[in-house]
């Protein structure tokens, strides 16, 4: 390590574009394959009994049967925690399970949550009907209540956990004063940061410990897979307190093993994996790992499109004569307009709601009436999508829990896709115009 | 476990295994400013396999109390204590980087204690790259920055980790980053700078010596390797391609077969003492 062995004093390191190429992957190691193989087997010979028992063991890294790992889903997981400026992760069948597995590795029965009330509707229904079954009971705080966190922590509180921009409304969590109570309090900070993806905001670098995507949306990118992952930071001290005897008491299924002892900063993930993976087992095809690894070659071209084209819109949307309001970071009056230039310095994302003037009718029609943007349920495509959750997603919620979701029947959500901009404005021309007949009809 | 020595707490994993007195005792001593945890796809394999492990935390590192001894001769003594306090007259040695410069002179000061030494990534000195050693003296983790990029070879940079899902670099990083950097990075490279007896040390070793070398180590090149390893008597030599500094993590089964090889047949598992 002497000085005329090193040239200058900067880290040559691999870059973002580089990283979502290359990262978690040798070809040498592939038979010189170029394209990441995909390893379509359930199990891995062992070279003998010993080999066997040193992998069952945790002595020895290598892949025993594809619900535990697989080598292209590890491809993927090393590929996104290199991405997030993470130490491990752990790639699942879709970003419900992916929060499943975090939560169930983090609490056990009896253990709270605190929960940001503005999330995807399946990951309400998780926090609010599903865990209680388990025991684990969660709290509720509006996102922009940075102060709500703190008093909504308990004895029993082992963790906070939010989207970092809240689905459907925009509302943007502070990510560092947040990160900050959870610490305080011993606890960490677990952040599902789906509609960012790390080409537009690093959780880790603002104080998360945890983050979970569902990989399905901007990550893979075309609207062809199920995916999800966690990643660890790698930071949180498991051992400060007594607060998480699963991470740092001698854990029986492993001849009491510690993990946070024996793994330290990817404790959390070596537990998610070996307990996780192996008692509830949603782990990721490796056809499906391929695909994801597809998308994100192209993450960051795409994300600036996607950015870009927002943008545009943002700026039709809020001066057309159609349309009521509209919800998006980049939005001067938006609420969180400048903590968005904080933490998303890359773009503030293609997710925009807007209201459509003459409420839930205009907004029936707009959606059945557009031909380029797809009505369905999900986000994240390369494609336009919209959705108009009053008459779709969310009809059967009463006007109370409408509110508390932070919906309103004139809402569409909309997720804008990478085609030629002209276009989707065109589009949404031809859904205005249908929106504005029944008001015409009724005032005739 | 946790045990005792100058009067403060020492933690050392036991690689899975309860400690055995009964057993052989293997030590294994970290590199600059990193833990124990760097040695978890060896320790675990011995402990399973008929020996007593002790994956040290040196003073001040990682779950051990204390501060960081400030010479590699003080580290060496520390060592033999570590030996004694947990009711050991003998012990084999592995050591990796800095460890390999703590071990040498442990065996040398040494030689009835240690009955065979195991260096990975090891040289006669360590001379520091003076801007990395005022930057890790600074406590300015940009020195953590570029000990991970120039520890590491094509796994670290690009992937492919022994563990499905673990990133070498950032794994590493935080390691390194788990306690203040000066007080642990600075202070151990400043002795790896300072120490200028490990060719002389290792002229005095006379037992079972293996030297795991790689040929992507800009840390230690496979150069300086065999200049130390051609100094002890009877020494083996083992070079790995395609490989860096972090060869324990980088490439964990080849270290672990040649590693394997080496200490059961010099310091067999069978063999009962104390």
């Amino acid at each position: 390590m002497s000085d005329k062995d090193k040239k200058g004093t900067k880290p040559n390191t691999y870059k973002f574009d580089t990283l979502s190429l290359h990262a978690g992957y040798q070809p040498h190691k592939n038979a010189g394959s170029r394209q990441v193989p995909i390893y379509q087997t359930t199990s891995y010979l062992f070279d003998d009994v010993d080999h066997a028992a040193a992998l069952f063991n945790l002595e020895r890294g290598g892949h025993i049967y594809s619900r535990i790992s697989n080598p292209t889903v590890a491809v993927l997981e090393e590929r996104v925690a290199s991405l997030e400026g993470g130490t491990a992760a752990l790639a699942t069948s879709s970003g419900m399970s992916a929060i499943f597995l975090a939560v169930m590795t983090l609490c056990e029965a009896g253990d709270h949550l605190v929960v940001s009330s503005q999330l995807y509707g399946g990951t309400v229904n998780l926090f609010r009907l599903t865990l209680p079954k388990f025991g684990i009971k969660c709290t509720f705080v509006k996102p922009r209540d940075t102060e709500g966190f703190k008093k909504a922590i308990q004895k029993n509180t082992k963790g906070i956990f939010g989207e970092l921009v809240g689905n459907p409304g925009n509302e943007i969590m502070n990510m560092p004063e947040i990160a900050k109570i959870a610490h305080d309090a011993g606890i960490p900070l677990m952040v599902d940061a789906t509609y960012q993806t790390p080409y537009l905001c690093k959780p880790f670098e603002h104080g998360a410990d945890i983050v979970i995507h569902s990989l399905t949306k901007w990550m893979a990118g075309h609207g062809s897979s199920m995916a999800g992952i966690l990643v660890e930071g790698g930071k949180f001290d498991w051992m400060q307190n007594d607060k998480f005897p699963t991470m740092t008491a001698p854990y029986e299924g492993y001849h009491g093993l510690s993990f946070a002892e024996e793994f330290g900063p990817t404790a959390f993930t070596m537990k998610a994996r070996a307990e996780g993976m192996r008692d509830f087992g949603p782990c990721l095809s490796p056809q499906n790992a391929w695909n994801v690894l597809q998308g994100i070659e192209t993450l960051s071209v795409r994300m600036k499109k996607h950015c870009s084209n927002a943008d545009e819109m943002v700026k039709y949307l809020s001066s057309h004569e159609s349309v009521a309001w509209v919800s998006h970071p980049n939005v001067p009056d938006h609420p969180d307009h400048e903590l968005a230039k904080k933490l998303l310095p890359n773009g503030r994302g293609s997710m925009i709601a807007f209201g459509i003037k003459g409420g839930k009718d205009a907004g029936v029609a707009f959606i059945n009436n557009v031909k380029l943007a797809s009505h369905l349920a999900n986000v994240g495509d390369t494609r336009t999508l919209v959705i108009h959750p009053a008459s779709g997603t969310h009809s059967q919620m009463d006007e109370a829990t409408l509110k508390f979701a932070g919906l309103s029947h004139d809402m569409i959500r909309l997720s804008v896709g990478i085609e030629d901009i002209d276009d989707i404005k065109n589009d949404f021309e031809i859904g205005f115009r249908a929106a504005r007949k029944p008001r015409l009809v009724s005032n005739q | 476990m946790k045990f005792k020595v100058d009067g403060h707490e020492v933690y050392a994993s036991t690689g899975g295994r309860p400690f055995d007195k009964n057993k052989p005792l293997i030590i294994f001593v970290h590199g600059s400013g990193l833990t124990h945890m760097t040695w978890v796809l060896q320790t675990r394999y011995f402990a399973f396999h008929g020996y007593s492990c002790l994956a040290l935390d040196l003073p001040g590192h990682g779950l051990s109390g204390g501060e960081s001894l400030k010479s590699i001769e003080d580290m060496a003594d520390w060592i033999s204590k570590v030996i004694e306090s947990v009711g050991f007259k003998e012990a084999s040695l592995v050591g990796h980087s800095q460890g390999c410069l703590v071990t040498v002179e442990c065996t040398a000061r040494y030689p009835d204690k240690i009955k065979t030494l195991s260096l990975m990534g090891g040289a006669g000195a360590i001379p520091m790259n003076k801007e990395l050693l005022s930057l890790a003296e600074n406590n300015d983790p940009k020195a953590v920055d570029l000990m991970m990029d120039w520890a590491h070879g094509p796994a670290g940079h690009f992937g492919g980790h022994p563990v499905p899902g673990l990133y070498h670099i950032n794994t590493g990083g935080m390691l390194a980053k788990s306690r203040t950097i000066k007080n642990t990075l600075g202070v151990d490279f400043r002795a790896c700078d300072n120490y200028k007896n490990g060719f002389e040390a290792a002229k005095k070793i006379k037992i079972p010596t293996l030297s795991i070398l790689a040929t992507d180590d800009k840390m230690c090149p496979v150069k300086e390797g065999k200049k130390l390893a051609d100094l002890i008597e009877g020494s083996k030599v083992d070079i790995i391609d395609n490989c860096g500094h972090m060869m324990l993590l980088e490439e964990a089964d080849r270290v672990l077969k040649v590693l394997k090889n080496f200490i059961t047949k010099n310091y067999p598992a069978k063999k009962v003492i104390n």
